[in-house]
């Protein structure tokens, strides 16, 4: 509450959460794990060149253990794990960001359709919606991958496809509930047209909600993509995808498990960081938490 | 045409389907408001009151029914022609919580209606008139980047009538804007919008629940029950000479500071608001009223004038009057 | 000369969260008879649903902290040391609560006699079942619901009908006091009506003492036997319904409160509420807590707060501008 003397030093809503986001340790842990992931992605070039030691082969020195120059050993082609672990951030967190900013655009577009106009329209979209979501989302990547090839365009689109409608539900329930509020027809008594208020009430409104399944999502995606590529149906090597390189670690399992531990902890942690975050941004964005 | 009339409503009926059947929100309410006068619409859940306000503004279609701003009959109005006359009917609400978007600063919130109608060229001139209203309400200039999380329920308030005001309006519609307030903050308001209806010339459609705030803001009152409009007269009149026996009951039954009500008590009204789905025929309030008889079932209950201005919907009281 | 039934002396509380210490209650006084109905009046923030919780021992374990005073309460002691489980043999037996909104009171998916039950089951574990479904038919049409709406779940009843099964619940197994808050906000004028009526005849017939809190004056004036006006945490004026209703001296905020009220009488063309708003708990001012706003602020008031002066009879107000003399202990 604004206290009756001081100045105002008024914070917007984002200040109000991000200030309840700073008092849960675990989603701020959650944070600075994907900050640090993301600027390792962004200099891993810089780091380790991509040439000489995520895909260059040398034999001589397959499978060492963990040292000072190896600070993760290296593989059975002789490639610095640690330096394939980094270039592999960058593929896991770009395609997880270029498939949920794919999801998010249709499905919000899909979603807020259905949300604002109601009636046949909301739905013919949400039934269709329902068929995509019957599928589990690593199946329908099965399939799709199957049925298109395996490469990453159609890699990207069959994780698209999956959070698609993931995304139009989430922003279809977001517009029913914020579009019978008062300030929505507020709006309509001033005159604003329906794309006005679209635009400029519904969807700053909605965003929060949007933010925390695409967090959540993310996570879930970094897991399908490299489910996939274990299997073989998904980034094929020599590329340095995590899941990749647990596909090709795996029969050494036994006699090197560093091959399978380090692909395997940094899948985990970036998983667990971006729940973590997701959880904690769902939680500091429930109004029913502010004072 | 009197030309003294802002606001004119005949037979509005606004009617909503559901699985259970028809339910008569607003059944056939007439009534006039003058300018610069203020009409109270008074009733308990159910009455109606609410529709009836948003209906006025055609924010919910009639379903049948005339009303007239200024002259003109509004129902047949197209999308262009409302949204000009949406800068001079307004609408205050009741929530100053749920009416106000969480994620606009009072400036914002205060400059929106001015800012989808193009009133002003510039930040500059919109800041002013920000300003301007601002002092009006009362809410202090250091407040104007102020979100709405971070004020009380009564300064809240005062951004919805400064929103209001924005505009410019000649009628504003009044949906319950103090029952959320606390009893000192609601005189606060209250005197707020008497003070500028009289420097305005502002009329109000004033909808509450409380009789004592509706006596005190109105010149004329509306009784609502179940939809219809039971009793219609001046407020001197109605407090004076309440003649259906549900403006009676709602008099009787508030409690008032007087102590020698103790001794006395009133009757109290029975049973529960019946259902505005399918209603009856006949009066609607005959299985709570305590003069019910045969003779109710057959008459024929419209609002007659039994004294000047004086309108009431009761059968009994009309042959009385005969 | 009546039993005091309940007795707070002093009672300070506070809750303590990151952003700060929020001062809720300051040296609380208050007692009650038994068979009496205490009227506690204030707006939003005086802390009058924080006494209640106080008295109940709900206070949030984390945040609230009770770092003064006492409660005596009957022959069952002082509350505030008691541990929980004893405060759990008390509530909802000795004492019971309802509160305002009949529409998150009752469970949705528990029929409404199961929940009346439930208060059988848990303080009178020795009737049998039939026994139990009797007394809870009892309650019912007590109540004024026909028995045979027992099976009913609560959103198939109006929002009065469900505040008189809250009522049912509360006084099933006859407590000797009864916190109501603000039980009557929600509902319609001529159902309030109904309800409080029912109220006073359920308390007599029980012999319940009840505190009664509102915003509302009239209702105090219907209802009360003795009257709390609180502010900012404190009980700035108290007397007898009497007293405090026909008097001429008041304390300037209760003075303020009638002046806010339209009056159905008479003819006001203005009202005279005062201005400003209650003071921040994080942040009340020293001395008076109303001194900011009070029209006979003096300087003495900004330094000390006043302590409660008797007036007349049972009148107490606390304010330094009162005449009168010290209050008896």
């Amino acid at each position: 509450m604004i206290r009756q003397t001081e100045e105002i030093k008024s914070r917007t809503q984002i200040a109000s959460i991000m200030h309840r986001l700073k008092k849960n340790k675990l989603a701020m842990l959650g944070l600075f794990v994907l900050l640090f992931m993301i600027v390792i992605a962004i200099f891993a070039g810089v780091i380790a060149n991509y040439d000489t030691a995520v895909i260059g082969q040398n034999i001589s020195i397959r499978l060492s253990k963990p040292s000072a120059e190896h600070w993760f050993g290296t593989d059975q082609f002789g490639r610095d794990i640690f330096a394939r672990i980094i270039h592999g951030a960058r593929i896991s967190l770009s395609m997880s960001i270029i498939a949920m900013t794919i999801a998010v655009t249709i499905g919000a577009v899909i979603g807020s359709v259905a949300g604002y106009y109601g009636g046949v329209i909301d739905n013919v979209l949400m039934r269709f919606m329902d068929i995509l979501l019957a599928i589990p989302p690593i199946l329908m990547s099965i399939s799709i991958v199957a049925a298109l090839g395996q490469s990453i365009p159609n890699l990207l689109i069959a994780l698209a496809i999956a959070y698609i409608p993931v995304f139009a539900r989430v922003i279809r329930s977001t517009i029913l509930s914020i579009k019978d509020q008062e300030f929505i027809e507020a709006a309509r008594a001033c005159g604003s047209s329906n794309r006005r208020i679209i635009m400029a009430h519904i969807i700053p409104n909605a965003i929060g909600p949007i933010i925390v399944q695409a967090t959540l999502a993310m996570g879930a995606t970094i897991l399908i993509i490299a489910s996939l590529s274990f299997m073989g149906l998904g980034v094929k090597p020599p590329a340095p995808e995590w899941g990749t390189m647990l596909y090709e670690g795996r029969e050494f399992l036994k006699q090197a498990p560093y091959l399978v531990l380090f692909p395997g902890g940094a899948i985990t942690i970036s998983v667990i960081s971006l729940n973590l975050l997701g959880d904690g941004l769902r939680d500091s964005l429930d109004p029913r938490l502010k004072n | 045409m009197n030309d003294n009339i802002l606001v004119e409503v005949k037979n509005l009926k606004k009617y909503f389907d559901t699985r259970s059947g028809k339910l008569h929100a607003v059944d056939d309410v007439s009534f006039t408001i003058e300018k610069g006068a203020t009409l109270g619409v008074v009733g308990e859940s159910g009455c109606g009151k609410t529709t009836l306000g948003r209906t006025i503004l055609r924010l919910v279609e009639p379903t049948s029914g005339e009303i007239h701003f200024e002259g003109s009959d509004i129902v047949a109005y197209n999308n262009k022609q409302m949204k000009e006359l949406r800068q001079k009917m307004q609408l205050i609400f009741q929530d100053p919580y749920a009416s106000l978007d969480p994620r606009l600063s009072l400036s914002d919130l205060i400059s929106e209606p001015m800012v989808v109608n193009k009133l002003y060229k510039n930040k500059k001139e919109y800041r002013e008139r920000v300003d301007e209203l601002m002092k009006v309400v009362g809410l202090a200039p250091r407040l104007i980047n102020a979100y709405p999380h971070e004020l009380d329920g009564g300064r809240r308030q005062r951004i919805g009538i400064a929103r209001a005001l924005s505009t410019d309006p000649k009628f504003i519609v009044c949906d319950e804007p103090v029952s959320a307030l606390d009893v000192s903050i609601q005189a606060q308001i209250l005197n707020l919008m008497m003070d500028l209806q009289e420097e305005k010339g502002l009329s109000y459609l004033f909808i509450t629940h409380d009789m004592s705030v509706v006596k005190h803001i109105s010149n004329k009152i509306a009784v609502m029950y179940l939809g219809q409009c039971v009793e219609l007269a001046s407020t001197q009149e109605l407090f004076e000479n309440p003649l259906h026996p549900y403006t009676n009951a709602l008099l009787t039954a508030i409690p008032t500071i007087d102590l020698s009500q103790r001794d006395n008590p009133p009757e109290l009204l029975k049973g529960e608001v019946t259902s505005p789905i399918n209603p009856v025929s006949y009066c609607r309030f005959y299985s709570r009223c305590k003069y019910a008889c045969e003779k109710c079932k057959s008459a024929n209950y419209d609002l007659q004038e039994v004294a000047p201005n004086h309108f009431v919907s009761c059968a009994l009281v009309t042959n009385q009057a005969e | 000369m009546a039993n005091k039934l309940l007795e707070i002396r002093d009672l300070t509380m506070e809750y303590r969260t990151d952003d700060g210490i929020s001062k809720v209650l300051n040296n609380v006084s208050l007692s009650l008879d038994e068979g009496e109905t205490l009227g506690l009046v204030g707006e939003t923030g005086a802390g009058k649903t924080t006494t209640a919780l106080s008295i109940m021992g709900l206070l949030p374990k984390k945040t609230g902290f009770i770092t003064g005073g006492s409660i005596d309460f009957d022959v069952y002691g002082e509350l505030t040391k008691k541990r929980e489980a004893e405060m759990r043999t008390i509530r909802g037996h000795e004492m019971a609560m309802i509160f305002q909104d009949p529409m998150t009171s009752l469970n949705p998916v528990i029929r409404v006699g199961d929940q009346i039950k439930e208060s059988f089951k848990i303080h009178m574990p020795d009737l049998s079942s039939a026994e139990m479904d009797k007394k809870v038919d009892d309650m019912l049409e007590m109540v004024g619901i026909p028995s045979s709406r027992k099976n009913d779940y609560a959103h198939q009843f109006s929002g009065g009908m469900k505040q008189r099964v809250v009522i049912a619940m509360a006084l099933s197994c006859e407590p000797r006091l009864l916190i109501a808050d603000e039980p009557t906000t929600a509902l319609d004028v001529t159902i309030q009506a109904q309800v409080l009526n029912m109220m006073k005849e359920l308390k007599k017939k029980f012999n319940t003492s009840m505190i009664l809190i509102t915003h509302d004056l009239g209702i105090v004036a219907q209802t009360c036997d003795r009257v709390a006006v609180m502010y900012a945490g404190t009980i700035i004026e108290s007397g007898s319904v009497n007293e405090i209703f026909e008097s001429g001296k008041h304390h300037p905020y209760t003075t303020g409160l009638f002046g806010s009220i339209p009056d159905l009488k008479k003819d006001t063309k203005r009202l005279s509420p005062i201005d400003g708003l209650m003071p921040d708990p994080m942040e009340l001012p020293a001395g008076c807590a109303f001194h900011v706003r009070c029209p006979k602020c003096m300087e003495i008031c900004r330094e000390t707060m006043p302590k409660g002066k008797v007036v007349s009879g049972t009148h107490m107000i606390s304010c330094h501008a009162a005449e009168g003399g010290m209050q008896n202990e």
